[in-house]
């Protein structure tokens, strides 16, 4: 039940960001461009937004009285080797889960559904290869 | 006016992960364990966070591009690339492996890094920089690319 609201107030913010703005919710493509070099004007309202996502947990300690819960436990060369993998991948835009997953597949971008096709394969796998062979 | 709009969708878009607890890399990960489906202890959650938002995220996108132009802008900006060339699939690939290591990806990163846990800033401080390397070696590319976000 959690998930499908989850996902419904994702689905929401990524209508009204393209109702309002005529934006898609990429959210590594504004990630990527957070930091110079800039190449457009548009950067006071990417921050704005990434500032909105970093503000979310706040307004929900505030709401519930208790933080949301995570469990990281990569230790740090593995976030790094992660870290690299998913900057690069982004930068040449491999798309993330909230451009390919929820915008394009909307879309019914042939190119998304290859995307996250790929991307779930790979994580899968990794995933596997990770918990159970290493 | 519009960075406040931007502000507000980022925390909407924020506020889900949170909803669904999916910005935790846990949850990512126990679903990227098909291997534990037999045992009865694979989380699907992850799977339903993405149904409702790209149901939603369907049938709002019919209704909202039938409209002449977004409201505070003069365009809507929307990639125009459909075909499918090898890339497509070897840079998601490439996103897939370092998703599936830590069950991070940026925007839950964002947001992992507002309930102050010092162990998200580890994720992000390194990402913003790699990001920066990866696109000083790629901008002779991205320069003739479109640069919407």
């Amino acid at each position: 039940m959690a998930s499908l609201l989850g996902g419904a107030l994702i689905g929401l913010s990524a209508v009204l960001l393209m109702g309002l703005m005529g934006l898609m919710g990429r959210i590594a493509g504004i990630a990527v461009r957070l930091l110079p070099p800039y190449l457009d004007s548009e950067t006071r309202g990417r921050v704005a937004f990434i500032l909105g996502l970093i503000a979310a947990p706040s307004i929900w300690f505030l709401t519930t009285g208790a933080w949301p819960q995570m469990t990281l436990d990569a230790g740090a060369p593995l976030l790094l080797i992660a870290v690299l993998l998913v900057c690069f991948s982004s930068v040449w835009g491999a798309g993330c889960a909230s451009s390919r997953g929820v915008c394009g597949l909307s879309r019914l971008s042939a190119r998304s559904f290859v995307a996250v096709g790929t991307f779930m394969a790979t994580a899968f796998l990794t995933v596997f290869l990770v918990r159970h062979v290493f | 006016m519009t960075t406040l709009v931007q502000f507000a969708l980022g925390l909407l878009f924020g506020t889900g992960p949170v909803v669904a607890g999916m910005f935790d890399p846990a949850t990512v990960l126990n679903f990227l364990d098909l291997a534990a489906i037999p045992s009865g202890s694979w989380d699907p959650s992850l799977a339903f966070v993405l149904l409702a938002a790209t149901a939603l995220t369907f049938v709002g996108y019919r209704v909202v591009l039938r409209r002449p132009k977004p409201m505070l802008d003069t365009q809507f900006h929307l990639p125009h690339k459909t075909r499918i060339e090898p890339p497509v699939t070897v840079r998601p690939a490439i996103f897939g492996l370092g998703w599936g290591l830590v069950g991070l990806c940026p925007g839950p990163a964002f947001t992992a890094l507002g309930t102050g846990r010092l162990e998200a800033l580890l994720f992000v401080a390194p990402m913003l920089l790699g990001m920066i390397a990866a696109r000083l070696l790629a901008l002779p590319s991205i320069n003739g690319a479109p640069t919407q976000a």
